[in-house]
């Protein structure tokens, strides 16, 4: 994209001097909420709650609350509990996906084409919350990890996204194989999944994605607390008010003091994992959300 | 009367019974020639089957009096009336202006803004600054919303920062998520603040599939950069601006309740409160089951028939589409 050398002109500086100045504050403007979140998280909470205003470094630097955060039996319980989903849940999507995509990817599949819209269909219409909820009640899932991994084993978008790759491997390679004797299990891992790494890594990033962030199903179908995944124990910490659950070493004096770096902590604590991931799958992503703006 | 084996065995067959005995054949034989194409078909069928079709069949508790403990077919029939009383319901109005007026503000302040980012990127020679910006606003698309929604908490309290900030100009401090007034710029500037990065993927990759030889021959006709941004740049990537806002404007009855939830409170719900956030609330907070399953039923059918008409039109205009 090397182009447009004719900058010279009076007007063309201005508006280079006025565009890296706005997209400078921009990204300030967006970054500065999470800086502000961790100089928070690493203050004095007495001083920090005299503090008004722009923090611009943390006040009286130190790390007790993060210390308090990893003392928190339901945050390192809420991890636990959403690395089981994560990995039981990749397992799955990736597995039942593939399945899915590979067979519908199959020229002489019969029926391919009602089958499709017996799939794609699900995706614009759905029978509402509470007929879904009754459903997973029904199979005996609420109250136990299967109930947020099950109801999301396949997403329709991921299965279409995975046959589209999956038809652009030249139909030759399949034959040879399948003159060598391989079944189409052996077809789909030794030849297709191989062959469609990167998409098979955008799938993966797009489920652990979703598995990540999901609150809301967890919400509604567990109520036991030690089967609280992360995100639901930060509703908890961050959203409904509980700070005094949080600081379970803390004595009551100090509980609302400190309760407000605590939250900054938590935040930091939720976030760092992903953040800190994120730049080496950015690539990945990028891949992602091409594929999807394509398909829809 | 269906007739007996060894009669239709002597009637010829119609053509069309003939074609379906032998296409059900031909399954057959399709399935004993490759029968792992069908095992792994299976789990994914049951799948949508159990997760999608059961479910729409147990829409129909919306036309009855649910209970658990009679299930979906003893519950008795009861027509139209959860439908009716939603309508004539004092919330009926409520939700739909404010599911309506926040898909307003999301195309008027949320469309446009990672394309105007996008732009502005776009004029950018340096790729280091470019990669930099790029990057670090994609950042907030990766935090979860609940984790989204604490910040927002936390910075909308009555001290925290955003009240600090506006105290200096005499503003008086009041907990900003507990005034409705304000719940619809709160979550619609979060939103851009989460999203505008993410956004400019799509429009950068159309931009970077414009012709570079219409720049050139623009700037050999003395084009200036906002002359070149107006008749080159513009032009190239409207399809792509027209497609998105078509698809946008097939979601504007389906705002999404996940945030509002994390975010509203009783003393908002004037403003806050949307159709999706009614149904939890309705259906499994206060356990009016089939009245929360006709309001969520009430809704697929508006939002299916909002896609199919918006993916109509996008064909119309553009020879693309979802399907």
């Amino acid at each position: 994209m090397m182009r447009r050398r004719e900058g010279a002109s009076i007007g063309g500086k201005i508006f280079d001097v006025f565009n890296y100045t706005l997209l400078t504050v921009l990204t300030i403007c967006t970054l500065y909420p999470l800086i502000y979140v961790l100089f928070a998280s690493l203050s004095e909470p007495t001083l920090y709650m005299q503090h008004s205003g722009i923090l611009w470094k943390p006040l009286h630097f130190n790390f007790n609350a993060y210390r308090l955060v990893f003392e928190n039996p339901m945050i390192i319980r809420g991890y636990l509990n959403t690395f089981i989903v994560l990995a039981g849940g990749l397992v799955l999507n990736i597995i039942l996906t593939a399945f899915g995509a590979y067979a519908l990817s199959r020229k002489g599949l019969r029926y391919r084409k009602q089958l499709m819209l017996f799939i794609v269909f699900t995706m614009f219409f759905n029978g509402g919350l509470i007929p879904l909820y009754f459903t997973v009640k029904g199979l005996g899932l609420t109250n136990t990890l299967w109930s947020l991994i099950i109801p999301q084993a396949i997403s329709a978008f991921n299965l279409i996204i995975m046959r589209t790759a999956f038809e652009a491997v030249p139909d030759s390679l399949e034959e040879s194989a399948k003159i060598d004797g391989a079944n189409e299990f052996v077809i789909l891992f030794r030849i297709m999944i191989p062959l469609c790494m990167p998409v098979m890594a955008v799938m993966l990033l797009y489920y652990g994605v979703s598995h990540w962030n999901s609150w809301f199903n967890a919400m509604i179908y567990v109520q036991d607390r030690s089967l609280y995944p992360l995100q639901l124990v930060l509703r908890e910490l961050l959203l409904l008010n509980d700070a005094s659950s949080m600081a379970t070493g803390a004595s009551g004096g100090e509980v609302a003091v400190i309760g407000e770096t605590l939250k900054h902590a938590t935040i930091i604590v939720a976030t760092v994992p992903i953040l800190f991931v994120y730049p080496f799958l950015q690539k990945y992503f990028v891949k992602g959300a091409m594929i999807g703006a394509i398909k829809g | 009367m269906a007739k007996h084996p060894s009669q239709v065995q002597h009637t010829t067959l119609l053509p069309a019974a003939r074609t379906k005995i032998l296409g059900r054949w031909g399954l057959l034989k399709d399935i004993r020639k490759n029968p792992w194409l069908y095992i792994m078909l299976t789990p994914v069928l049951l799948y949508f089957t159990v997760f999608n079709y059961y479910p729409m069949y147990g829409a129909l508790i919306a036309f009855k009096d649910f209970s658990p403990r009679l299930g979906i077919m003893g519950s008795p029939w009861v027509g139209w009336e959860h439908f009716e009383s939603f309508f004539q319901g004092i919330y009926f109005w409520r939700v739909i202006k404010n599911t309506l007026l926040i898909s307003f503000y999301e195309l008027v302040f949320g469309f446009p803004a990672p394309l105007i980012l996008a732009l502005l990127l776009n004029e950018v020679r340096k790729t280091v600054f470019k990669r930099t910006v790029q990057t670090l606003t994609y950042m907030p698309h990766f935090i979860s919303l609940v984790v989204v929604c604490g910040i927002i908490k936390e910075f909308t309290m009555s001290d925290g920062i955003i009240n600090d900030l506006l105290s200096f100009f005499g503003w008086e401090r009041v907990s900003l998520l507990l005034e409705s007034e304000y719940f619809r710029t709160i979550f619609i500037s979060s939103g851009i603040w989460q999203n505008i990065g993410w956004g400019t993927i799509i429009y950068l990759a159309a931009l970077s599939g414009i012709d570079q030889e219409q720049y050139e021959a623009a700037r050999m006709d003395g084009a200036s950069r906002w002359k070149q941004m107006h008749h080159v740049t513009l032009p190239g990537i409207l399809p792509t601006i027209i497609i998105l806002f078509i698809l946008e404007m097939g979601r504007i009855m389906n705002v999404g309740g996940e945030k509002i939830i994390l975010l509203y409170n009783p003393s908002i719900y004037d403003t806050a409160d949307v159709i999706s956030s009614y149904v939890y609330r309705m259906g499994l907070q206060e356990f009016d089951y089939s009245f929360g399953s006709a309001v969520g039923l009430f809704n697929s059918a508006i939002n299916f028939t909002l896609v199919i008409c918006s993916n109509w039109l996008s064909r119309k205009m553009n020879n693309t589409s979802l399907w």
